[in-house]
């Protein structure tokens, strides 16, 4: 948390782009998939809802997916996520970039701010069960397999993200 | 020897195995840039086409070493595991995700590097994803129908269109290599 060091800037967009391509085809290499983000909170939740009413997660076709043999709690994807975090903060501590703080706009109060984070994750994540994943595990992944669903996913969420965003303008600027 | 070099049942090596690969991922995604909200946001008013660009150079370099190494043998795309297409459920699920996204400014992997960095925004991107989670879990079986309806399974680009893996692969880095031109285009201008 070095305040007094200035944050270094971010890195070339293509290059880090490049760098991740990388990631990806290494995890397609080592362990035959891809990366992904939102299955690990779909297999938390199907682990917390089954540790409080079992059938109730059992009938949900989204939890009982994760409910197979090797349980909830050992998700590839969680174990994965856990690591984005690890990477991430060694790579924002080396660039002086850690800083507890709420990313906002002026216009916009830090409770609002957080309101708006909370409610477009839920919508996110009702978002990606339905599309079977995200942008790491839908978009990225499928769309570097050439899935024809990841590219439909990538094309629709660009183009509703576009379309909604001057009705959100003033939540940014 | 093929690749994937890991076996299934290794599980432990597997689960090792993801938290480099993840790690190697959230560095680059911080690197970008990507774990803050008003960046990754300024795609949307032309602003900043970070997120285009890291995510397109990405899935072109990821999607020619895949094609390439098949193509030399030395990568088993059988058992590269493809997402399943369900189309109806893809379609609709894609348009909330959008709508989900411009209201976070993150999406989950980029809000779990906002969370890691310190961003509490991110920390409550990660708190609605997981309450989303199980309020679309307990709901879903009443929407079951529609959920699993127009299956296609494993269905790639080179079999709905009919055309040779490597076709395909080329026209999207002629799709990719336009996008970026018209960003830097329109960066231009906006800025």
């Amino acid at each position: 948390m070095s305040a007094d060091r200035a944050a270094r800037a971010y890195a070339d967009p293509y290059l880090a782009g490049a760098g991740l391509g990388l990631v990806l085809l290494a995890a397609f290499v080592v362990v035959g998939r891809g990366l992904g983000a939102s299955a690990a909170f779909a297999s938390t939740a199907a682990g917390a809802v089954a540790a409080i009413a079992p059938e109730r997660a059992a009938a949900s076709p989204l939890f009982a997916h994760y409910l197979g043999a090797q349980g909830p709690w050992l998700e590839w994807l969680s174990f994965e996520l856990v690591g984005v975090g690890v990477g991430a903060w060694i790579s924002a501590s080396l660039a002086g970039r850690l800083r507890i703080a709420v990313e906002r706009p002026s216009s916009l109060s830090r409770r609002s701010r957080l309101a708006l984070a909370f409610g477009g994750g839920v919508v996110m994540a009702v978002g990606a069960v339905l599309a079977r994943g995200c942008t790491s595990g839908q978009a990225l992944t499928g769309g570097a397999l050439l899935s024809v669903g990841a590219w439909l996913f990538l094309a629709v969420a660009f183009a509703a993200a576009h379309a909604l965003a001057p009705l959100a303008r003033r939540l940014w600027t | 020897m093929s690749a994937p070099l890991l076996a299934e049942d290794s599980l432990v090596a597997s689960l090792l195995a993801a938290l480099v690969l993840g790690a190697a991922f959230g560095f680059t995604l911080e690197r970008a840039g990507l774990g803050s909200a008003r960046k990754l946001i300024g795609q949307f008013y032309g602003r900043d086409f970070a997120v285009l660009k890291v995510m397109f150079s990405a899935l072109l370099v990821a999607m020619l070493g895949v094609f390439w190494l098949g193509r030399f043998g030395l990568l088993d795309l059988r058992a590269v595991y493809v997402p399943p297409t369900f189309v109806r459920p893809q379609l609709v699920g894609g348009a909330l995700f959008g709508a989900g996204l411009v209201v976070a400014g993150l999406c989950p992997g980029t809000a779990c590097v906002a969370a890691a960095t310190g961003r509490v925004d991110g920390l409550f991107v990660l708190l609605g994803l997981f309450g989303g989670m199980i309020g679309a879990g307990l709901l879903l079986d009443r929407f079951a129908m529609f959920y699993e309806s127009s299956a296609h399974g494993a269905w790639t680009l080179p079999e709905l269109l009919g055309l040779p893996y490597g076709g395909v692969a080329a026209a999207v880095v002629v799709l990719a290599l336009a996008a970026f031109a018209g960003a830097e285009w329109i960066e231009r201008r906006v800025r």
